[in-house]
């Protein structure tokens, strides 16, 4: 085995690179459990992102636009889930797990004539001197900018949960939303705003893989990051700065695996593929033995159907 | 605007009306997507719903395929069906499938070429523990540690798929493969096959073991106190608590149940429709028996008739693929709107929509 390749820097980078997609749609989805709804659907709505942003980007030759399009275009899907759990009232297990395999479906129908192009080129960060320091500027000052964008909004979601009114009150219709609405605030107006921003984010996550990561389109090409996502948040106690923690550990692993085939470790390359997901579901059960706290943090509200009875 | 109206109990007629109002607006909205793609929406209706089973020229090749379709969806479905009833939310049935095929099928291939009679029951009981023992992970992490388990029964759909990809390109390598990632064909294995019993009916016995799981089913569900603790355990689990009903049991059972059926359902696939084990062998059979078990309402008759239904789309959009040349996909897209109709219309059950102006006056 050849260890001599793997530089510590280069590692790092990818590291960050390889946990973008799932940090984003994990900061998403913390947002509308914390509203009090379970979207299963993030795998379903990150494919989406995935193409529409691939498609956009490909069409217009740019990258940025491309990511817009993918926040709506998740966002829209989302919309589905949102009128289906709050006006349909349908069960939000069932409902999400409907969004994912739809999401799949209509992803693979959309980008059925773009599999093997390459996506436009999306720009790094490159201060004059400063990118160039050895190791700190490669660590800090030379990402491309979805990785900046992407901390900012996690910053941005943990001050707007914890710092403004429209958190605390997006947090009261997770608690209790029989409370909330007796307080005069439109429990369900509140979700579905939750649900499209969860829906956009994974969007947004979804067209880093197929733009900045992979970057290619090719079909079903998640493989179950949305799935991962969601553990990350169960992992992260429903707390923003933890999602980073999760999200840099889980890209971590995913990086080393991979490293790892690329050395021709001795173990079958689907031995090393299992890993995050094995990784995954240890983290699960380390975080929810303890029942006391992991109740403790999770919205009382989480999954359950409101209806105003008048 | 409308306003939504609780029923003083549930609408029987609604039951029965639904699966049946949702079929149809996945009709029109299929036909939408198909005129969005440029194509007749009429024609595609009738090549997916009316010519596999009705067309003079390919009728007598896709009417078998019915049974050997709808087969593996209706056992699977049957096993969750207990499990969402009770909320106890299965979704890695994808993964007990590959795992039962593995391991029934690694049991017939260990003793080759021997013929016995004994080996295919030994193989379908082998595959039904390889099911259950890969769901009884989630059950036992959720029964000790609290662990979500549609998370963690997800994630080992992947470790599964994984675990196939190591199988076939190790152990289970066909010796006469050419170094190809498949295992050795059980149709050159007369002991181990799982062939047609009549000529050009679909008929295998794996459909035998899928009747008999329908009508245990109906007889458990209405019939039997395990029926009734899984009713409880779902609809009110404090009320289920006081009645006596374990629920770390009713987790263990619901997921055994639904493990071991897709186990064999995976044996049954591999041995005879799929032939062997390679990694192409997953078909998402574990995922769309989701759907059949909603639309058929977790009741094993109305099971039974959507997985045929299910079956038949599976058809007809390969029909489809071949006739108008629309991308495979799009039946995946139909299914996943059959769905969110099913799930949308169930409101008509338990509640009445009402215009609110009525209400006013």
């Amino acid at each position: 085995m050849d260890f001599s390749a793997l530089s510590p820097v280069a590692l790092i980078v990818s590291l960050m690179v390889a946990a973008t997609p799932i940090l984003l749609a994990a900061i998403g989805e913390l947002v509308v459990e914390k509203s009090g709804v379970l979207n299963l659907g993030v795998e379903g709505m990150m494919i989406i992102g995935a193409i529409c942003g691939f498609i956009v980007a490909v069409e217009t030759g740019s990258p940025w636009l491309g990511f817009l399009a993918a926040m709506a275009g998740g966002a829209a899907i989302s919309f589905i889930f949102a009128i289906l759990t709050q006006y349909m009232l349908t069960n939000q297990v069932a409902t999400g797990l409907a969004l994912t395999l739809f999401g799949l479906g209509f992803a693979a129908l959309l980008g059925h004539s773009y599999a093997g192009i390459k996506p436009p080129k999306f720009g790094k960060l490159d201060i004059p001197f400063i990118s160039d320091i050895p190791v700190i500027g490669e660590l800090v000052f030379s990402h491309d900018y979805m990785i900046y964008i992407s901390l900012a909004i996690i910053a941005g979601v943990w001050y707007f949960l914890t710092r403004t009114r429209g958190g605390l009150v997006l947090r009261a219709a997770g608690e209790n939303h029989d409370a909330a609405h007796a307080l005069g605030y439109k429990v369900i107006r509140i979700r579905i705003m939750a649900i499209l921003f969860g829906g956009a984010m994974a969007g947004l996550g979804g067209a880093y893989l197929s733009l900045v990561r992979v970057p290619q389109w090719t079909e079903g090409m998640t493989a179950g990051a949305g799935w991962i996502a969601l553990a990350l948040v169960v992992f992260a106690s429903w707390k923003p700065w933890r999602i980073i923690l999760g999200a840099y550990l889980f890209g971590g692993i995913t990086v080393l695996q991979l490293n790892l085939q690329a050395a021709g470790a001795n173990i079958p390359v689907a031995y090393l593929s299992m890993t995050p997901y094995l990784v995954t579901i240890i983290v699960l059960v380390i975080m929810s033995a303890d029942k006391k706290r992991a109740s403790l943090n999770a919205p009382a509200c989480l999954g359950r159907i409101f209806h105003a009875s008048n | 605007m409308f306003k939504l109206e609780r029923r003083p109990t549930p609408s029987k007629a609604m039951v029965v009306l639904t699966p049946v109002l949702a079929v149809v607006l996945t009709m029109i909205a299929g036909g939408i997507l198909f005129a969005i793609l440029g194509k007749n929406p009429f024609e595609a209706i009738r090549i997916i719903f009316w010519d596999p089973l009705f067309n003079e020229v390919v009728a007598s090749y896709t009417r078998p395929q019915l049974l050997v379709k709808a087969a593996p969806l209706i056992t699977i479905a049957l096993g969750l069906s207990f499990g969402y009833r009770a909320n106890i939310w299965n979704i890695g049935a994808e993964g007990q499938f590959i795992m039962g095929a593995i391991a029934g099928g690694a049991v017939g291939l260990a003793f080759y070429p021997t013929e016995s009679v004994l080996i295919f029951p030994l193989m379908v009981l082998a595959g039904a523990i390889g099911g259950f023992l890969w769901a009884m992970i989630p059950a036992f992490l959720k029964i000790k540690f609290n662990a979500n388990e549609i998370l963690v029964s997800l994630m080992l759909v992947y470790v599964a798929i994984n675990f196939l990809g190591a199988m076939v390109t190790g152990p289970l390598r066909s010796p006469v493969g050419m170094n190809f990632p498949v295992s050795r064909n059980f149709n050159e294995y007369p002991s181990a096959y799982n062939g047609e019993l009549i000529a050009n009916t679909g008929l295998h016995m794996g459909i035998f073991v899928t009747l008999a799981a329908v009508i245990v089913s109906y007889i458990l569900l209405k019939h039997h106190i395990f029926g009734f603790q899984v009713r409880t355990a779902g609809q009110s689990p404090r009320a289920a608590k006081f009645s006596g009903v374990n629920p770390n049991i009713t987790i263990a059972i619901c997921l055994g149940i639904s493990g071991g059926l897709a186990g064999m359902a995976g044996l049954f696939e591999v041995t005879g429709p799929a032939g062997k084990l390679s990694t192409n062998f997953p078909l998402g059979y574990g995922f769309t028996a989701i759907i059949v078990a909603f639309l058929g309402r977790l009741n094993p008759i109305g099971i039974t008739f959507a997985g045929l239904l299910m079956a038949l789309t599976y058809i007809g959009g390969e029909l489809a693929q071949f006739q108008l040349s629309v991308p495979a996909a799009s039946i995946q897209v139909f299914q996943g709107m059959l769905l969110f109709f099913m799930l949308a219309v169930d409101i008509l059950v338990t509640f009445r929509i009402r215009l609110a102006s009525r209400e006013v006056a």
